[in-house]
């Protein structure tokens, strides 16, 4: 057991975040605390999360084009879903895992709750998984989703979006997020992306088109860099009295 | 002018939104697809100590239960012992020490079984009292709020981060209480007269 203080994770910008309670996205209304969070220092328990390994996933669990047949590939637009997962000092987040789910080419998720009239692709499960490698870098092959309806105002879509789950080196970085496309134009109509308060942090969320990592004949591709908090190289101790 | 410092930002938080279980619990969206999902063994099965329950509903600021969501825990084993390499401290073969678990969609009520955790060392030499580490993310929750549950029938009293919360009743509602044999309760108030301490870590 170490007595010394482990260094910190930095603060989480929550005006970069979207704010709990966000009246236009309706749900959030009764779900959001109104209490001010405790803020704690990272001790053990904060700067440890779990540790994945390949023996926990399998090859094919990145490619969504295939994962899932029943004898065909989904209908769809191919896309190849490639990126970092980084931290804010720029340093690779390696070996870390990497979640996706996501609705079909014609928005309906594979759902017992999804009562979309859009029908189910018998080809596509809609959800993935990988390791990011030594650099950070990961890809998912996939189709891009559609967008959908949902009950908030009488006309509400959601943009073309795929769910991401990261988990990092420590649980204080945990996060789930979602990620857009480059070019929709239901993103700037969608309570849950303007939940977000600054222009430039909507940005952070928008997959760009990347015509270099498409591959010719057979998929376009979009690249999503994922930012996880930075971490304290040097340890400022500060010692309380008498320690 | 003044120099660039050139930190990136954090990647902004959006909802886990209704479908979670599609890509995390896939299972309980009604389809099988990955050879193994994970998080449903915390402890694994050469863990030692006392194999306990934690079972409870999330509550909405209606009092309503939360039906959607989704609870995440990390812990350390019997020892206090946390199944990472900056611990620097050996853990049983299969403890992970983490899990995660979704509501009955009828009910609202989630449940995992786990090993009793051991005291863990905080900061500057304290000690903080055996607790499981929660994050709990659902439609509605635009940031996954992270929240620790302590147990009872343990002695809190000294436990540095219970000591930080200002008003001593809201220190409460962060203690399962023991029901009994091997199960503990542990309900979480999203908003409300009992709204639990959520933290930022
Ligand atoms: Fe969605």
């Amino acid at each position: 057991m170490t007595n010394r203080s482990p260094t910190e994770y930095y603060q989480r910008d929550r005006q970069w975040h979207p704010p709990a309670f966000a009246p236009d996205y309706k749900t959030s209304l009764s779900r959001s605390p109104r209490m001010p969070l405790l803020s704690l220092e990272n001790a053990l328990g904060e700067v440890t999360g779990p540790v994945f390994s390949h023996n926990d996933i399998a090859e094919i669990d990145n490619d969504l084009l295939n994962n899932f047949t029943h004898g065909g590939e989904p209908i769809g637009e191919r896309i190849i879903l490639h990126g970092r997962v980084i931290d804010e000092n720029a340093r690779p987040v390696p070996h870390t895992l990497v979640e996706i789910w996501q609705a079909n080419a014609g928005g309906r998720y594979r759902h017992k709750k999804d009562t979309y009239l859009a029908p189910i692709d018998p080809n596509f499960g809609g959800c993935g998984r990988t390791m990011t490698d030594a650099d950070g870098y990961y890809f998912f092959r996939t189709v891009k989703p559609g967008a959908y309806p949902w009950r908030n105002w009488i006309n509400s879509w959601r943009p073309a979006h795929i769910h991401v789950s990261i988990f990092g080196s420590g649980f204080a970085q945990r996060l789930i997020t979602q990620l857009y496309f480059e070019g929709d134009p239901l993103i700037a109509k969608c309570p849950i992306v303007q939940s977000i308060p600054d222009p430039e942090a909507v940005d952070q969320l928008i997959a760009a088109l990347d015509m270099n990592a498409t591959i010719p004949l057979d998929s376009i591709a979009y690249k999503f860099d994922i930012v996880l908090r930075g971490r304290r190289s040097t340890l400022f101790e500060n010692r309380l009295e008498g320690n | 002018m003044v120099q660039k410092l050139n930190y990136l930002k954090e990647t902004p938080s959006q909802t886990a939104g209704p479908y979670v279980h599609i890509g995390l619990a896939p299972g309980a969206a009604g389809f099988e697809i990955f050879d193994q999902e994970l998080g449903w063994d915390i402890a694994g099965p050469n863990a030692k100590g006392e194999r306990i329950r934690v079972e409870g509903y999330v509550y909405d600021g209606t009092g309503a239960p939360v039906k959607d969501v989704m609870l995440e825990v990390w812990q350390a084993n019997a020892e206090g012992v946390y199944a990472h390499p900056e611990d620097g401290r050996a853990v049983e073969d299969g403890f992970r020490g983490w899990g995660r678990v979704i509501t009955n969609f009828g009910t609202g009520l989630w449940g995992f079984d786990t090993v009793k955790p051991g005291a863990t060392p905080g900061r500057n030499g304290t000690t903080q009292a055996p607790h499981l580490n929660l994050w709990i993310v659902a439609r509605g929750i635009n940031v996954g709020l992270s929240t620790r549950m302590y147990f009872d029938d343990s002695d809190n009293s000294a436990d540095p981060i219970l000591g930080l919360i200002e008003q001593a009743h809201r220190r409460d509602t962060l203690i399962a209480t023991r029901q009994n044999d091997d199960i503990y309760r542990f309900d979480i108030h999203l908003q409300g007269d009992a709204e639990t301490v959520f933290l930022d870590i």
